[in-house]
Formats: structure tokens, sequence, C-alpha cells
């Protein structure tokens, strides 16, 4: 099981916030030890869900993890709101922005970014989404 | 508000993104870019990103936007210096960018937007898949 | 209880290691290590297999009269994972002993405890030859991962061939960890050396499966957004049938048969060309004004 090292929350609930949480998460990701390319990885899909949390989640709260499990370390990242959930999570996991809609929430990237993404959605409560990033 | 400076070279704008965007100030780049498009009847424009460290979904859909929206204003669109890691993290997203022709830096890209100028078909680029279909 | 196995194989040492020997050489298909080194082997653990069965919990491996026999089996483990045997040659050193000893024990040991003893020596045989699988197991990934490391440090050169132009020669079976850290090298090159060309020849990869093939393409992607072309060359006929056969889309990426036809693409592609020089042309104008009988100079 995965120890938590340290943790810190940070509010999103305006689209500036989303910035903040990509640097946030970058700077966490740097002291994690993280590669320049598996940084960028974990940042893009924070950035991907902290813009849900705000579009879709009518704003919410990540928090940031600095795991540690045996010898590797890790980021996890948790984004959780109370907005009106998802009716069908594994629709929305499917790419749509190469529909080009506008819809897609990027959930479906974010997920291919990250090694365990788990997701938990339940319409009229809310959405939590996990995302971890290991060394 | 801020917004991100758009120069003018010629007949063509070239804008330099150095910071990191929030949604609405790309949205306000691509509204400035559109404008400045028409009032300039720029023939082309270029998008130096060498400075990004991060695009996400939404600021690969803007570029793609960008290009569409040049295009349909008789202007090409070329993105320079996207950074390796950015690179492989748009692809590992799925994001493939199509239409939008891209150049490793500034020089490059001015002279791909010359060359596209020059005639219809691009030299030496004929098999590139954002190629001539661009071109109407 | 006390068993009576080590009384057995002290009787008996010299019988059983012949025969042992035997077993181990009609069920062993390829001979790869010598008669006098497969001896040595077999006396050592037999010493060390006495030492175990006389101690107190003869089938508690982690005790410590059993670490003489198991240091005796993680040498001959690692000796013949470099051999070239497999894990279940391996075991079969220690497995190829319970014939000989199950003989004995039927003609030494007193008929109401046969089954007892033979018990107790299959199980004890049983765990010495898992313990082997572990061991050998252990030491061959420590091999790969040494591998890994020398095989990822040489890496896989990226190659300037001219202004503009990379060439990066694959060679040998490309797997997931090796293609990821090509992928983000040849990109790197390709800023650094702001090359819009770059020749991916793969001449020398005998196999490709669709992890790899995927992972090609997306370097190939990654390098189109940032400016460059890829060109892959050296496509041997297998490679393209699995290449078709596995569904793989090139979609609109240039493959030359040689690399020599990729560079005279990629300098194309880059503006360039190659000339005769001068002097030679010199001598032709030359040469046709003799035939000529004028003066052309």
């Amino acid at each position: 099981m995965a120890q938590v090292a340290r943790a810190e929350e940070i509010p999103v609930r305006v689209e500036t916030d989303v910035v903040l949480v990509r640097q946030a998460v970058r700077t966490w990701a740097v002291q994690q030890g993280f590669t320049l390319v598996d940084q960028t990885k974990i940042v893009t899909a924070a950035s991907e869900i902290a813009r849900n949390t705000v579009i879709y989640g009518r704003g919410g709260v990540a928090r940031l993890e600095a795991i540690v499990e045996g010898a590797r370390k890790g980021l996890r990242l948790i984004f959780e709101d109370h907005g009106p959930g998802i009716a069908d999570v594994e629709m929305a996991l499917r790419d749509g922005f190469t529909s080009g809609s506008g819809l897609g929430m990027g959930l479906g990237g974010a997920r291919r970014l990250v090694n365990e993404f788990a997701i938990d959605s339940k319409p009229g409560v809310g959405t939590k989404v996990t995302l971890t990033r290991w060394k | 508000m801020e917004r991100i400076p758009i120069l003018r070279m010629g007949k063509y704008l070239l804008v330099t993104i150095q910071v990191d965007m929030h949604d609405r100030l790309a949205m306000q780049l691509q509204e400035d870019l559109t404008t400045r498009i028409a009032k300039d009847q720029a023939r082309g424009v270029l998008i130096d990103i060498s400075a990004l460290d991060i695009v996400d979904s939404f600021i690969g859909r803007m570029l793609a936007d960008i290009a569409g929206m040049s295009r349909v204003l008789d202007a090409q669109t070329v993105v320079v210096g996207m950074q390796p890691a950015v690179a492989i993290t748009l692809v590992e997203l799925g994001l493939s960018l199509q239409g939008v022709r891209t150049a490793l830096d500034v020089e490059r890209g001015m002279r791909l937007l010359e060359q596209s100028l020059g005639d219809a078909t691009f030299a030496g680029r004929a098999d590139e898949d954002d190629g001539p279909g661009g071109e109407s | 209880m006390a068993t009576r196995l080590p009384e057995i194989l002290r009787k008996n040492q010299q019988a059983l290691l012949t025969e042992w020997m035997a077993e181990q050489k009609s069920s062993l298909s390829r001979k790869l290590i010598k008669d006098a080194e497969l001896e040595e082997q077999c006396a050592a653990f037999l010493r060390g297999l006495e030492r175990g069965v006389s101690g107190e919990d003869v089938h508690n491996l982690d005790a410590q009269h059993w670490s003489q026999a198991k240091e005796v089996l993680t040498a001959v483990s690692r000796a013949r994972g470099q051999a070239g045997y497999s894990p279940s040659e391996t075991a079969l050193f220690v497995f190829s002993f319970k014939k000989p000893l199950f003989a004995r024990i039927g003609r030494e040991v007193p008929q109401d405890e046969q089954a007892a003893e033979t018990w107790t020596a299959t199980t004890v045989l049983d765990r010495l030859g898992l313990f082997t699988t572990e061991m050998f197991q252990r030491s061959r990934e420590e091999l790969i991962n040494r591998q890994q490391q020398d095989m990822l440090e040489l890496s896989t050169p990226v190659v300037k061939l001219w202004d503009g132009v990379l060439a990066l020669p694959m060679i040998g079976t490309l797997d997931s960890a090796r293609t990821q850290v090509v992928m983000e090298t040849l990109l790197q090159r390709i800023v650094e050396t702001g090359s819009a060309v770059a020749i991916l020849d793969i001449t020398g990869v005998p196999t490709v499966d669709t992890l790899v093939a995927q992972h090609l393409l997306k370097t190939i992607a990654a390098a189109r957004l940032m400016g460059a072309d890829c060109i892959i060359s050296g496509i041997r006929p297998q490679i393209a049938q699995t290449i078709v056969h596995l569904g793989v889309d090139l979609g609109t990426v240039t493959t030359k048969a040689t690399l020599a036809d990729a560079f005279a693409l990629a300098l194309q592609r880059t503006g360039q060309t190659v000339t005769r020089i001068a002097h030679a042309k010199k001598k032709k104008k030359h040469e046709d004004a003799e035939k000529d009988g004028k003066d052309r100079d």
C-alpha cells in the first residue's frame, strides 16, 4: 500500500486555478524526481482533469500527494467536486475531442498519460478522479 | 486583461506564446488573431510555442482552430518550436493536430510560409498529410 | 521423527553419486557441461544434502543446516543458466536424484518405514528443486537487467548524415523500453541539430510487433509535430508482411527500401543536392572538344 509522504490541497474553482494546478503539479513532479517527459505527462493530465472540475464539476478541490511504495516514488492527484456527476462514464472515457464537437472531456487522454487512473462519479452527487504516476 | 501580443512582419503575423495560458487568454488570442488577419490582410500566421512546456487538449484545439480560421481567411498558419516532451505527450493524448503545419523554428517556419504563398503545392513536401489539402 | 536419510546418504555416497550422474546424463538432452564439473557439483550437493537432512527441522529450508545445500544449488543454477540450460533442465539436477535415492530406500529401509522415508525424501527434494528454479529466475533477471542497462547506454546512436538530416540505424530487436529511449533521444537531437528530416533505418531489425510498430509511429507523429519529417528505410520483406498482417497503418509515412534511397529523398526535401565536381566536368568538355576538332575552352 502506498504511503503519503506529503499532501497539499488546492482549490479548483475558476479557470485561472487550472494554471495554478499545473504549476503546483510541475513543482511536485520535479521534487519527486520525474523525468521531463513524465513531468509533462502528469502536468498535462492534471490540466485536463482540473479543467473538467471547473467547467463540468462547477468547481472543486485538487489534492496533491507525494507517495511512496517500497522503493518507488510517485505522485497522486485527486480531483473532487460536488457537481452534477457523469451519467455515462464509459462514454466520457472515449475520446471526444477527435470529433471536434467541443465535448470530449479529456478523460480518455488523461488516462493514457498516467500509470493508474480511477474515476468515481454519481449523477447528482459529484465526481472524483484519481491520477497516479510513478517515477 | 492581459493579451498575448501579435507582431506584424510584412504580410505575416507573428505570435510568441511565453506564458502558461489559461483558457480565456487562449480564446482571446484566437479572437485577436482572427481580427488581425482580416484587418491586416495577412497571408500567414507564425505561432512560436518554443517556450511552452505544456500543451493540453484545450491549447491543442486552439491551435487547430486558429489554423482552420486563418485558412478560411486565406492565410496559412505554421506552428513552430514544439518541445520534444510536449510533442510526445500530445501524441500520447491522441491529438494529431491535423491541418496544422509545423516547423522546427521561426526561420524555417517563415520559409514554409513563403513557399506556400509562392505556389499552390509545397515544394518537396508533397506527401505531408496536411499539405495541399490546406490550400483550399 | 528422525529420518534414516543421513545414514543412507553416508553409507552409499559413491554408489548414489554414480547412479545419479548416469541418471542425469540420460535425462538431459544436451550436454553443455563437462563430466568433471558435473561430478563436482553432484558431490558438493550430496554433502549439503546430508547436512540438511541431519538437521532438526528437515523440512524447513530456511534453517541453518540447509544453507550449504542451498549455496551449492545457487551456484549450480547460475552456472547452468549461463551454460544455456533451461530452468527445467536445471531443476532436473535435483529431481533426477529421486530415482537412485528411492531405490536405495527400497533396499535399505524396513518395509513399514519405506513410505514415510520416501515421502520425506520426495518433499525435501521437491523443495530443493523448486529452489533451483527460483535461483535460476533470479540470476536470469539480474543478467537481463545488466544487459538492458548496457543496451540502453550504448543506445541507438543518432547520426547526423548531412545538414539537416539525421539517421537512426536501429539494430536488433526493439522492445518497449528501448524504443521509448530511442524516441526521446531522436527528438532531442532533432532540436539540437535543427534537422528537419530523420531517417529511421530498420535494416538491422529482425522482427517488429504491434507494440513496437506503435511506438515507431508515435515517434514519427511527435517528430512531425515538432516540424521534422521521418522516413523509414530498410524494411525487410518479413517486416513488410508483419506490418500488413498486424494491420498497422503507416498512413503518410514515407518508406524507402534502402538507406541510400532515403538519404537521396532527405536531401531533396531539405533543398540540397549532390553535383559532380567541376574537374570531371572540365575533363569531359575537353574530351568532347577534341572529338569535334574544335577548342571549346
